[in-house]
């Protein structure tokens, strides 16, 4: 999926998808932790949030601290939009 | 939304346990000037708050106030583990351990329990403001009060660590004030 560009809107409902993925099996694996399954589920979904992540913010700006740091040399973590303002959400 | 590093923003190592000491500093856990407090009223004055950095000093100081809340909760933990019912006993700390047995609950040394009502959200941003740097300094306070009853340095260290950040909090809502005064539109036009 992540071959075929996506503009914002779709990239970032990408996000919310694979990160839900990760919290939702990150709760089964607390309890289940010899599951390989499981475990392999959670390497797939985790590496692609990493890379989804950092191709946002390469384009549109940060949405973790960990992709805060712009190469461009400005700090857009407190100067774009906020979710609760109707920045991406 | 939020991710948690299993990790503490500064160590707490203490191996010598002391539930006096523990009872005096549960406060910075749940009393009127604790850590959850402070990162409670943050979080919840960001939505209103009038400039997009200042909500983002809010988010960003209201986040760390919870790896605060940790420390604190750790140094508890420690200075209470494996306690002998005579121990428990001697030092007073028997009145807590009757309803939470070692476990962490938020009150202040007192007894209180944790209250919403030991901050406020008002909704102007120059209120809240004010109130946040008052709250950096009662907390920097309190931390002092702490440090002027607690000898011990493993104790000591972490506490200090968390008295500095208090004062660095002051600092940023500082700023973050003469920016909203200076920029903000919608201050401007409420004030």
């Amino acid at each position: 999926m992540m071959n075929v560009p996506m503009n914002q809107q779709q990239l970032f409902t990408w996000i919310n998808e694979i990160s839900f993925a990760c919290n939702d099996i990150v709760l089964y694996l607390d309890t289940h932790p010899d599951d390989e399954e499981a475990m392999n589920y959670f390497n797939h979904y985790s590496e692609m949030r990493r890379k989804a992540l950092k191709t946002y913010e390469e384009h549109y700006g940060p949405l973790t601290i960990d992709t805060a740091a712009p190469a461009t040399g400005k700090w857009y973590w407190s100067t774009q939009k906020w979710p609760w303002e109707g920045g991406m959400c | 939304m939020w991710n948690y590093e299993k990790r503490l923003q500064y160590p707490v190592n203490i191996t010598q346990t002391n539930p006096k000491m523990a009872q005096v500093i549960i406060s910075q856990f749940g009393g009127p000037d604790g850590e959850l407090s402070a990162s409670m009223r943050y979080i919840s004055q960001r939505y209103t708050m009038s400039d997009k950095r200042v909500q983002g000093v809010l988010t960003d100081i209201g986040t760390e106030e919870l790896a605060h809340m940790e420390i604190v909760s750790a140094i508890i933990y420690q200075l209470t583990k494996n306690l002998t019912p005579e121990e428990i006993k001697a030092s007073g700390f028997d009145k807590y351990y009757v309803d939470h047995t070692l476990a962490l609950w938020p009150q202040a040394a007192g007894g209180i329990p944790f209250n919403a009502c030991e901050f406020q959200s008002k909704g102007d941003s120059i209120t809240d403001l004010f109130e946040d740097m008052a709250a950096e300094q009662k907390a920097r306070t309190t931390y002092d009060n702490i440090l002027r009853l607690v000898k011990d340095p493993e104790v000591a260290d972490p506490i200090r660590f968390l008295r500095e950040r208090e004062v660095v909090h002051f600092q940023r809502f500082g700023e973050a004030n003469r920016e909203d005064c200076n920029k903000s539109e919608r201050t401007k036009y409420n004030h």
